[in-house]
């Protein structure tokens, strides 16, 4: 497990492909909301919250879309699951890695989202980092275990976010509400059920990420 | 492989009997949901909509939870009977979730005075929606394929996994559902008799079009596979 997160995240360290097209992104879908919305009335602290999830969302599928490109290319997939290793193990070091990059493309977006953004209003406390985590982890949960099963099809573009979005749909809610939460400085008391909803969902998806991929990686 | 994966032949009960009696109990519906049944105190005429729409979306959702199951099944034994049988019900659910909407919507209008809003179990119905359509889009660009078929039961099984978390999300919004049968307002609710009847009596009407219909697409997958087979088999001499 250990070792495919670390191969994941060196080949990127090295190539930095996914990062740097997913950073790009991101700060492209910024500028769009700046001039789809008006960058006057986005200035609303409640959602800004709303916002940066929208735009990890986003990029973030095209990044995940990737993670298994390259076993897929490189006919590394068979390799894989023929390794003598528990499946479980490979799904959750592909999820771990794809948690890497999310989380550094989000402690990239998140300053830079509050800069061009952020109004005064704003008391960033420790719920913040605690609702990206817990949000991020659900959605590399999800994205992982599809982003394998769209790498099979030909559609995979469209297909990725076709199949994941829906069942997003509760972690985007929670997360949305919680890092907002976050950036006003409200205390955890406020919005503890939503937090526990979160770790509910991360849990849930990764022990069916880790249960299913048996039938995922079986060709 | 068995004879029960085979498509058979007609079917007495499906063929016949079935649609008969779907005919028969939604004739009586109808009649009793538009010619016999008082209308409702608060709400009027609008109120009987409810008759459909409450019994189309128990069973969509029921659809739902036995697309979890016929996928479990299929993963565990690889029984193509059972990935048949998802896919039916999850068809048919889509389409009766899609009418929920659309009932959902001509209701509300009127007494709400919106065709939609944001409420809870809107939204669960709207996503629902979503992520059964996507079910159904895997199994269309995996149609003949092993692998994407099982790809489409992890989904299946994965998707009613969500389906508690979302009820959990939506509902820490608040509500304007309405909750007809417990109302505290003694004469408005279901008070006359018929109408309990209709409310009956529509329910078996639509459980009774959901299991035709199911057992329908069921036989036409069953037929479509069958067919999928002969074109494989045909290719490779």
């Amino acid at each position: 497990m250990w070792q495919i997160a670390r191969k994941d995240l060196l080949i990127e360290w090295r190539t930095g492909e996914i990062l740097a097209s997913m950073l790009l992104l991101s700060v492209l879908i910024v500028l769009v909301f700046a001039f789809t919305l008006e960058p006057a009335r986005l200035h609303g602290p409640a959602f800004l919250g709303g916002l940066l999830w929208a735009t990890l969302l986003f990029s973030g599928t095209v990044a995940l879309n990737r993670s298994f490109l390259l076993e897929r290319e490189g006919g590394a997939w068979t390799a894989l699951a023929l390794a003598p290793i528990d499946r479980g193990s490979i799904y959750l070091g592909k999820m771990l890695a794809n948690l890497v990059l999310l989380l550094l493309a989000a402690t990239f977006l998140l300053p830079l989202m509050m800069l061009l953004l952020g109004t005064k209003d704003l008391a960033p406390n420790a719920l913040l980092p605690v609702s990206l985590l817990l949000g991020m982890i659900g959605f590399a949960a999800i994205g992982t275990l599809f982003a394998a099963m769209a790498s099979r099809t030909r559609a995979r573009e469209v297909l990725m976010p076709l199949l994941t979005f829906p069942l997003l749909a509760p972690l985007l809610i929670a997360a949305a509400r919680t890092t907002t939460a976050g950036l006003l400085g409200e205390p955890l008391e406020a919005v503890r059920s939503w937090i526990m909803l979160l770790a509910a969902f991360d849990l849930v998806f990764m022990v069916a990420g880790w249960l299913f991929f048996d039938h995922v990686l079986e060709d | 492989m068995s004879s029960k994966t085979e498509p058979r032949g007609p079917h007495p009960w499906r063929d016949t009997a079935l649609p008969a009696l779907t005919g028969i109990f939604m004739l009586a519906a109808i009649v009793l949901v538009f010619f016999v049944v008082p209308n409702e105190k608060v709400q009027g005429v609008t109120q009987r909509i409810f008759y459909f729409h409450v019994h189309l979306a128990w069973m969509a959702f029921g659809g739902f939870v036995f697309v979890a199951i016929a996928s479990v099944q299929f993963l565990r034994t690889g029984s193509q009977r059972a990935s048949q049988l998802a896919l039916a019900n999850a068809e048919v659910g889509l389409l009766f979730t899609t009418l929920v909407l659309v009932t959902g919507a001509i209701w509300a209008r009127p007494i709400w005075g919106v065709w939609w809003t944001w409420d809870p179990r809107l939204t669960m119905s709207i996503v629902l929606w979503a992520i059964y359509a996507a079910y159904l889009m895997l199994r269309r660009v995996g149609h003949g394929d092993d692998t994407i078929q099982r790809y489409a039961a992890v989904l299946g099984i994965v998707g009613t996994l969500d389906i508690p978390l979302l009820i959990l999300a939506i509902r820490l919004w608040r509500g304007i559902h309405p909750a007809v049968m417990l109302s505290k307002d003694p004469e408005a609710g279901l008070r006359d008799a018929s109408m309990i009847w209709a409310l009956v009596i529509s329910g078996v009407a639509l459980a009774l079009l959901f299991t035709w219909l199911v057992s329908l697409r069921a036989r036409y997958a069953a037929i479509d596979d069958k067919l999928e087979a002969l074109h494989l088999e045909d290719s490779h001499t």
